[in-house]
């Protein structure tokens, strides 16, 4: 069932909220242990809140997300509920305080499930980084779910909650998704508030929505979006009513084809899903225009130095001084050594590695600012394009979803799966992935829809449009 | 061949906003350990600084008393290292593209004026406390102090002699209390001063190799701990030595400099520009509001001081040194005290009075008013300067009025030369000795007579007549 479905029979009184939360931990006994797509479940909660939520539509003062159980990725801080980032670090930490995004659906009476797997500090693209366990991909459990939201992406394909919020660095989102055959949002850098969302990488981290259609996360998002005074990177901006601006069809849309995200070495199956997708766009009304992204060849490198730069300082307050994991040493620099060798998995301390370096006295002229130059390229590229076009459609990964263990030993080929979504994380402009059709194997493929600035609703009409037309999202894992 | 110092100072001061930098807890001094904390300055994980604006306007406000620029684009910057008082494992600073550059300000050393160049001042965050003494051997952390609002004052290499040096700290401390943007407390730390010293031979236009003092919290020790390291340094030269670029710790108590690290020891901060901060943009019309609201600043003052009331330069120094002082003065004299007289009781009196009881002036219990009706007690002949001095110590403990204090005690002088020759004319005959002393001319004996006159009259004989009297019966 999809959100705006069950928001009718909760209104209509079909169903009640408590029976809702019945259905979706049966599901999770059910195929939980096959998936492990959480690591916590919060069932007293989210009852505690389906009962708030049922005396609220009782007396007319439901809001769309009243009594829909949603899962959260396990960084954003949830009050008194462990937030674990999947690392060992984090294993006993319990936030005193409530991320905006969670305050937020909490406020409608959302009902939380539980927090979701994710590569460690949202550090990979196949949650195989968890520093817990792997999560399973639901079309096929030898395969990876992507990531690092892959927790979010697996639950909700295998409904085990109607809805889900992912965090989104290079393409966690989008890629674990596309990988699930769900939808996923990353919004515009500064759309919705970074409050209490453990930091990877600060400039280019943004929560999501991960949903089972367009329309869900398109409601989802009108709720979490919007300034907050708490993060002063969020943009004091009107958030539009995105739900009631879906149906306006893609007469005279332009969208974007770039040249250099149809590459040699992408998986046939993907390609031709793709083509076929942006054909059925044209079919609606749409004009296919050639543009160009000359600066995507050199994203991968300048995210990975900006990111591990932003993270290599951000992950430094965990040093078993004030919470979390401690390794006790025999003096204050082996404690520091000791927590942070026990406490981080091989991937962060690579990572936290790389920053440092590119960061160090010497080498910041050549790396850093180098990367950073880069990224205005990058955005530049953006702009330009977007001088000719509304959108920009491109696979979201260039192969589906891979088997477990399949590159966990090689990073740099890991790295390569984000190359179609990390040039957005770095000019900041919203993307969504929508389900576009599967591989001969039975894997789901996902269309990238690219829109400019703030302008999440263009994004989201072209998505609902194409969504309407095709039934890939109607189809469910065989689990 | 003699040497030259060359002496550049950092300078850390502590701002007077009511809350932290960038979240809401309180920035009061001396509560229990980390009582003043939230999840935002104790670094967990993802909070996110919200910028105080008024850490921003006392930094503009200090800027533009320093004949600093104002960026109209500027940054806050990560500050990269390891301690456990500094939560977030980075300190949120500013590096490339401060809010202040390039002013200076002015100071008198030997009656000369200076220039001192004021390379920068940046806003940032401070640091906790780690606590070692007496909790066995555990160390402990309080961080009510983290995430107080500095300024780092930074000035060029201009200084020459540690004496200017003082001058510069007591000038801008002076500049920051005017303000009303830090406290000046050396003692607590709200005021904090590192160095950079370096020697050249006289003449060389070359700077020598530099040092970094560190821990000289009072203008003493920034004076003791320079001249021993300048000594120290042109000691090294004259020997055929070198000296090595490095960090030193003065330790007051030894009264020496000792190497903290090498230069190959030194942190590499890697400092990057702040993402969790959007760049700062002080508009220009807000900055010409701060400007216009600035309060007169000590030089002007000073010069106020000479020109309107015709005060000694040595007064109008002393009086301008504090906002406060100069307030008391200004309600004083507006209060029809004259103003050179009010200045001789404020520098003189008071300032013992101040001194004894360890307040300042604005805990004074003395109203600038009470001084200015003493004043014209005197003038018009009520009392004595002698009997004020009484009545003054008076005003102070009890915090009456003069008036009422004279009437209470009968302070009044008299005057009456009738009343005031029975009691000479008594004193003389009793003393017959003296008097022959005196005209064999023993005169310093004049003394001896006043005092026991007024020893009579329990100090109240008014001290002119008196003098006139007694001469001239001593010489007929």
């Amino acid at each position: 069932m999809t959100l705006a479905e069950l928001r009718q029979s909760l209104d209509t009184g079909d169903a009640d909220p408590a029976a809702v939360l019945d259905d979706c931990y049966r599901r999770i006994g059910e195929v939980e242990e096959r998936v492990k797509a959480f690591i916590t479940l919060t069932k007293e909660q989210a009852y505690e809140a389906a009962g708030a939520a049922a005396e609220r539509i009782k007396s007319d003062r439901s809001s769309l997300l009243t009594g829909i159980p949603v899962a959260v990725k396990d960084n954003m801080c949830t009050l008194d509920i462990p937030t674990t980032c999947a690392s060992r670090i984090l294993k006993s930490f319990v936030p005193p305080y409530e991320s905006t995004v969670t305050s937020r659906l909490k406020a409608e009476g959302c009902c939380m499930v539980g927090k979701t797997n994710m590569d460690e500090f949202a550090m990979g693209s196949s949650t195989e980084n968890s520093g817990f366990y792997a999560t399973a991909n639901p079309w096929d459990l030898t395969c990876v779910p992507g990531g690092s939201s892959g927790g979010s992406a697996a639950a909700v394909a295998a409904n085990e909650c109607i809805a889900a919020l992912g965090s989104d660095t290079g393409g966690s989102i989008r890629q674990p998704a596309s990988f699930c055959g769900v939808v996923g949002l990353k919004p515009t850098y500064g759309r919705v508030s970074r409050y209490g969302l453990v930091a990877f990488a600060s400039s280019l981290d943004q929560i999501g929505p991960v949903t089972k259609t367009v329309m869900d996360a398109a409601i989802m998002l009108s709720f979490i979006a919007g300034h907050d005074p708490s993060d002063s990177t969020s943009a004091p901006m009107e958030v539009p009513d995105y739900a009631s601006q879906l149906g306006q069809g893609l007469k005279s849309l332009r969208i974007g084809i770039p040249k250099e995200y149809f590459i040699e070495g992408m998986d046939p199956d993907v390609d031709r899903a793709v083509r076929s997708a942006i054909d059925v766009l044209v079919s609606l009304g749409a004009r296919a225009v050639d543009v160009s992204l000359p600066h995507t060849r050199v994203a991968i490198a300048a995210y990975y130095l900006i990111a591990t730069s932003e993270a290599s300082s951000n992950l430094a307050r965990y040093d078993g001084v004030k919470y979390g994991f401690r390794a006790e040493g025999k003096d204050l620099i082996d404690t520091y050594r000791e927590t942070r060798a026990q406490g981080f998995g091989p991937e962060v301390k690579r990572r936290i590695m790389l920053g440092t370096y590119a960061l160090s006295a010497g080498y910041y002229d050549a790396y850093y600012r180098k990367a950073q130059q880069v990224r205005t390229l990058i955005k530049d590229d953006f702009q330009k394009a977007f001088g000719d076009v509304d959108v920009i459609v491109t696979p979201t990964s260039p192969s589906p979803a891979f088997g477990l263990g399949e590159k966990v030993t090689d990073p740099l080929t890991m790295y390569l799966s984000d190359i179609f979504t990390i040039s957005v994380n770095l000019a900041g402009v919203p993307a969504i992935s929508v389900p576009c059709g599967f591989t001969a194997t039975g894997l789901p493929v996902g269309l990238q829809i690219i829109g400019r600035h703030f302008d999440e609703g263009t994004v989201l009409r072209t998505a609902h449009a194409y969504e309407r037309s095709t039934d890939w999202h109607l189809r469910r894992p065989p689990l | 061949m003699n040497y030259e110092a060359v002496i550049g100072l950092e300078v850390h001061a502590q701002m007077l906003t009511e809350t932290k930098i960038f979240c809401g807890c309180s920035t009061a001094f001396g509560s229990e350990p980390n009582t003043q904390t939230c999840p935002v300055c104790i670094g967990m994980p993802g909070v996110l600084p919200v910028l105080n604006r008024k850490a921003l306007e006392f930094t503009i406000r200090t800027g533009l008393a320093t004949n600093c620029r104002i960026a109209p684009h500027s940054r806050f910057a990560r500050k990269n290292y390891f301690y456990p008082d500094l939560p977030k494992g980075y300190q949120i600073s500013q590096y490339e593209l401060p809010i202040c550059e390039g002013g200076f300000l002015e100071i008198i050393v030997d009656d000369a004026v200076k220039r001192v160049g004021i390379t920068r001042i940046h806003m940032e965050e401070d640091a906790g406390k780690n606590i070692h003494e007496g909790r066995g051997d555990h160390s402990f952390v309080d961080l009510n102090r983290a995430g107080v609002p500095l300024m780092e004052i930074v000035s060029e290499p201009d200084m020459r002699s540690p004496k200017e040096a003082v001058a510069y700290m007591k000038k801008l401390r002076t500049i920051l209390l005017y303000l009303g943007v830090c406290d000046g407390n050396m003692e607590q730390g709200s005021l904090r001063c590192d160095a950079n010293v370096s020697v050249r031979p006289e003449g060389q236009r070359e700077f020598g190799i530099k040092t970094e003092l560190k821990n000289i919290n009072s203008f003493r020790f920034v004076e003791r701990a320079l001249e021993y390291e300048i000594k120290r340094q042109i000691g090294l030269l004259r020997e055929g030595g070198k000296v090595v670029q490095e960090t030193r710790l003065w330790d007051s108590a030894a009264a020496i400099t000792q190497s903290m690290r090498s230069k190959e020891e030194a942190h590499d901060y890697r400092y990057f520009p702040e993402p969790d901060l959007v760049p700062i943009a002080a508009g220009e019309q807000w900055v010409e509001e701060i400007g216009s609201s600035l309060p007169e600043l000590p030089d002007a003052k000073r010069k106020r001081f000479i020109t309107d009331y015709g005060l000694p330069e040595h007064d109008a120094d002393l009086l301008t040194s504090e906002r406060a002082v100069a307030d008391w003065f200004e309600a004083a004299v507006a209060a029809g005290g004259q103003a050179k007289a009010v200045s001789n009781w404020m520098m003189g009196d008071l300032m013992r009075y101040l001194n004894e009881e360890g307040r300042s002036i604005s805990e004074c219990p003395l109203k600038p008013s009470q001084l200015a009706v003493m004043l014209r007690l005197i003038d018009d002949g009520t009392i004595s300067g002698k009997l004020a001095k009484t009545v003054f110590d008076e005003m102070c403990r009890t915090g009456k009025d003069a008036d009422v204090i004279v009437k209470e005690q009968g302070l009044v002088q008299i005057s009456d030369k009738d009343a005031i020759e029975s009691v000479v004319d008594e004193t003389l005959a009793r003393n017959p000795k003296e008097v022959g002393r005196y005209r064999a001319g023993e005169e310093k004996l004049l003394g001896f007579f006043v005092g026991q006159v007024m020893k009579q009259t329990k100090g109240k004989a008014n001290p002119q007549i008196l003098n006139d009297l007694l001469k001239r019966k001593l010489s007929g």
